[in-house]
């Protein structure tokens, strides 16, 4: 009952808008066409299930590629990174998407071909003594074990701990990593976007925070108030995440029955291409290449 | 064309016109409770209440959806705004009116206008990056229910200084000059024969900013630090329930998802309730 009324708002205000676009997307469409000449009519359906993290650079990827070619439809529904698995697996869906690597039984029967990768970085303020916060110590501060930056090697201040909204998947990959229960976090602030993260830790001496490598060390360099900490040793950098050292990191995947071939493979070269690099940063992941 | 036809056609827009507006918020109405009905099912309206806390997930069994703290934080900024503004606005709309230069009366009411089109986004990041900071000198971690009211207190006085100066420019000459001849001091003029007179557009204008409170979402998310609690002072984290949908909305699910536009529509509810009761309280004409 209820999808088939998100549904039906979604078809009317579908089809305003494609009204509404209608004149200029052909012109448009054949000047994207040209360097990609070797695709030749593609057409047809495809359905794209899985994690929430992967679906906005693939939602945008697809409608790029509905441009590029009129008579392709991509479906995308979130589910959660196990349904990205198991919906192709079963065949309800084409493509899958999951924001983690494959585990060694589903990679009998799946593979994952990786789009990009999203690593998150503990952040404070740029003034703060502390220079390197253990696990322990981290996880014993967002579980309020520590309410003062005296007990973990700073100034006698207390901890003001920004943690981010239930259901992001920044939160998701830190809690995962740090072995935490979201409901037992104890913060003081809890933020929507990173950017909104960076601008709190910048404006408060003894804050706390963590966010997506790439859009904190872009707010460093711009000259930022916040350090990012080094994880185990080694530093947060959008490099150290792309070479797979950095352990605070996570891999995203589409995930296909084996061998895909015609639409499917033409889709999947297309999000792992040049062509969306810009909306892999934009949405604060890292590119592979 | 003769004018009778021109009349019926001008008739049939106006009509058409008016049907539009009012069928939008009876659709949006609709499709607010369709969309919650899941939730009052799967959850039950009683949860929202008596629920530990909130921590939503997709499926209702494995969640808590207490909607009260945020219910408090959304009623908590809008209360200590709509103080803090209506006597500034008002006040300063006085101002203008009956004691400054007529010049410099036209300036600020320019200036007031300009200040109600900023977007709120604008206050709110002036918020996070300049306020917040300030109030965490005093007491940490400075996102708080204080930074809330302060800036969303700013962003209605404009709407509260227009519409008090509008309707003291509704107050008839008469009833000044008759004040004049009487003798009587200008703040006597404004306190008894001013502000009486004008207080249904004075009314008219409270509720209005009291709306815009309620509803404000950005700069609420970006400076009240978020936190589903009550608050114990000022200085404490609030979330509001527009701002927890704008924070949950994108990556709900399921009978979460539902829970969200549930607590829209109890937003819907506390407007309608409001603009009831300002038309309970203020309906009497103010001619009489």
């Amino acid at each position: 009952m209820r999808k088939a009324g998100t549904l039906w708002w979604l078809g009317v205000f579908g089809a305003l808008f494609s009204a509404g676009c209608g004149s200029n997307a052909k012109p448009e469409a054949q000047a994207l066409t040209t360097p990609v000449a070797p695709v030749a009519q593609l057409e047809g359906k495809l359905e794209v299930t899985g994690s929430s993290t992967v679906a906005p650079v693939v939602l945008e990827a697809a409608k790029r590629f509905e441009k590029l070619h009129p008579a392709v439809r991509i479906n995308v529904q979130t589910g959660g990174s196990s349904r990205g698995v198991a919906d192709p697996q079963k065949g309800i869906a084409d493509i899958g998407m999951a924001s983690r690597a494959l585990k060694e039984d589903e990679a009998k029967t799946v593979v994952a071909h990786l789009i990009a990768l999203d690593g998150i970085c503990v952040i404070l303020h740029k003034t703060n003594r502390v220079e390197n916060l253990s696990d322990e110590q981290v996880m014993g501060i967002y579980l309020g074990k520590w309410t003062n930056w005296k007990d973990v090697g700073g100034r006698d201040a207390p901890i003001t701990v920004v943690n981010k909204a239930e259901g992001r998947s920044t939160l998701e990959l830190f809690a995962h990593y740090f072995k935490l229960k979201t409901a037992e976090i104890k913060a003081s602030v809890i933020i929507g976007d990173n950017e909104q993260g960076i601008k709190t830790v910048a404006g408060n001496p003894d804050a706390i925070g963590y966010v997506s490598i790439g859009s904190a060390e872009y707010a460093a360099a711009q000259g930022t108030n916040i350090k990012l900490l080094p994880m185990n040793g080694i530093a947060a950098s959008v490099e150290n995440v792309r070479n797979k050292t950095f352990p605070l990191s996570r891999p995203l995947n589409l995930v296909t029955l084996p061998d895909p071939n015609g639409l499917k493979k033409a889709f999947i070269d297309y999000v792992q291409s040049e062509q969306v690099e810009d909306l892999v940063k934009e949405l604060s992941f890292v590119p592979v290449r | 064309m003769s004018p009778s036809a021109k009349d019926r056609l001008l008739l049939g827009v106006l009509r058409g016109c008016a049907a539009l507006a009012g069928l939008l918020v009876v659709v949006i109405a609709a499709f607010l409770i369709l969309e919650s009905v899941p939730a009052f099912r799967n959850v039950g309206w009683t949860r929202f209440f008596s629920d530990p806390a909130w921590h939503p997930a997709p499926r209702a069994e494995a969640g808590q959806f207490q909607m009260l703290p945020m219910l408090a934080g959304t009623l908590a900024v809008m209360a200590g705004a709509v103080l803090l503004a209506t006597p500034l606005g008002v006040l300063s709309a006085v101002f203008c009116r009956y004691y400054a230069p007529p010049a410099l009366g036209n300036a600020y009411r320019r200036l007031i206008e300009l200040l109600s089109g900023i977007p709120s986004v604008v206050y709110g990041f002036w918020g996070l990056v300049t306020l917040v900071p300030l109030i965490n000198q005093v007491r940490p971690p400075g996102a708080s229910l204080l930074a809330g009211v302060l800036v969303v207190a700013i962003m209605i006085l404009p709407t509260v200084a227009l519409m008090a100066d509008g309707a003291l420019a509704q107050v008839p000459q008469e009833y000044l000059r008759a004040a004049a001849a009487l003798g009587l001091s200008r703040w006597t003029t404004v306190r008894a024969v001013v502000l009486p007179a004008a207080k249904y557009g004075l009314f008219t204008g409270v509720m209005l900013e009291t709306g815009r409170a309620i509803g404000e979402t950005m700069a609420t998310l970006m400076v009240c630090g978020n936190i589903v609690r009550f608050p114990q002072s000022v200085f404490d984290p609030v979330r509001t329930l527009t701002a927890n949908i704008a924070l949950e909305m994108a990556y709900a699910l399921g009978d979460h998802r539902s829970a969200l536009f549930a607590s829209g529509l109890l937003l819907l509810v506390l407007i309608v309730m409001l603009a009831g009761a300002a038309e309970w309280i203020g309906g009497e004409p103010a001619r009489d």
